[in-house]
């Protein structure tokens, strides 16, 4: 999920007031590709990072106030672009309000209350209707719908979930174009998401190479045991 | 999924289908997706939460937890996959002052 873009609604509050030209001006600096330092405050090395921000738009500017949709990719802090923001304005700025409108696949439109949530255990279970609950829990595959994925034979789904990298060998279907190094989704052939990786070779190679390790499995997903073994371990051998 | 989720974003992409190997999978094990039965489709789900303001994402989830917990009796055990495939969405509730 942190491999997507996201986009976001937020608050900055410059420290003094700036014309629109100037604002207009500041935030076209800040689209496209920028270097940003991660936060004091911060889970992350504070190495000066490159990130893309895809948009910025100005939804309403009240006196010192501007209310801005930005689109970046993943890993971009807002809060720093903002500050930052502000430095190049030369009056300073902070981000008020900040809110997540988008990650990925998943909208803002399309999110539920934790009300919904409630209300959607409660008709289970008075009335075993499972509809609602249905709609507010999602299968997982669809939060990944914007990753490539790789469909493998049901003969190496075991293996995968057992944290073996996916082998061309044992590929059957996948989706293209990906370049070498990108996150990837691996599926059983019935299209549920068996693990997490990284692709070792670009979707071009992965379709025509022979043999190989073609995706390093990051996260297992489905549980081991699923789907039959069809491997034999390095102990095994030989007896 | 919904026309919403898919309009255009500049992070959007579109992907070709490209067969290796014509291979079968086998109906007597796994299940796809949307053929769950719901323990099934609980442990492998996700919720596109809408956050209030205030509790943390860490709260939210434990109260989540407790909540289909209690409901899908006997998979309280299995939680931490639960747990695991969640994703908490949401930042904050919509900002007040500024509209």
């Amino acid at each position: 999920m942190h491999l997507c873009g996201k986009e976001y609604v937020a608050v900055a509050e410059l420290h003094r007031q700036v014309g629109h030209e100037e604002l207009s001006d500041a935030l076209g600096m800040f689209v496209g590709e920028i270097y940003q330092r991660p936060p004091l405050r911060s889970s992350v090395a504070r190495r000066v990072r490159k990130r893309t921000v895809y948009y910025i738009e100005q939804l309403e500017v009240e006196d010192r106030r501007a209310l801005l949709r930005i689109g970046c990719e993943s890993g971009t802090y807002v809060r720093k672009l903002i500050h930052d923001i502000g430095l190049v304005l030369g009056v300073g700025a902070h981000m008020a309000e900040l809110r997540r409108t988008r990650d990925g696949a998943l909208v803002e439109q399309e999110s539920f209350t934790l009300y919904d949530v409630a209300e959607a255990i409660q008709d289970l279970r008075a009335s075993k209707d499972e509809s609602k609950i249905r709609k507010v829990i999602r299968p997982l595959e669809e939060a990944l719908l914007l990753l490539p994925s790789i469909y493998i034979k049901d003969s190496a789904v075991d293996a995968v979930c057992h944290g073996a990298s996916v082998s061309i060998r044992g590929i059957s279907k996948l989706d293209s174009p990906f370049a070498k190094r990108e996150p990837v989704v691996v599926k059983s052939l019935k299209g549920e998401c068996v693990a997490l990786g990284r692709a070792t070779m670009s979707s071009e190679l992965m379709s025509t190479i022979e043999s190989g390790i073609a995706v390093e499995t990051r996260t297992v997903i489905m549980r081991p045991g699923t789907y039959p073994r069809m491997w034999r371990s390095h102990g095994a051998r030989g007896r | 999924m919904s026309p919403a989720s898919l309009s255009a974003v500049p992070w959007l992409r579109e992907f070709i289908p490209v067969e290796r190997e014509r291979s079968e999978t086998s109906a007597s094990y796994g299940c796809a997706p949307q053929d769950r039965p719901l323990g099934q489709h609980i442990l492998n789900g996700v919720i596109n939460l809408d956050k209030p303001a205030g509790p943390t994402s860490h709260e939210v989830v434990a109260w989540l937890k407790k909540m289909l917990d209690v409901e899908v009796a006997g998979h309280s055990g299995t939680l931490g996959i639960t747990g695991k495939s969640w994703r908490d969405r949401r930042v904050t509730r919509l900002y007040r002052e500024c509209l």
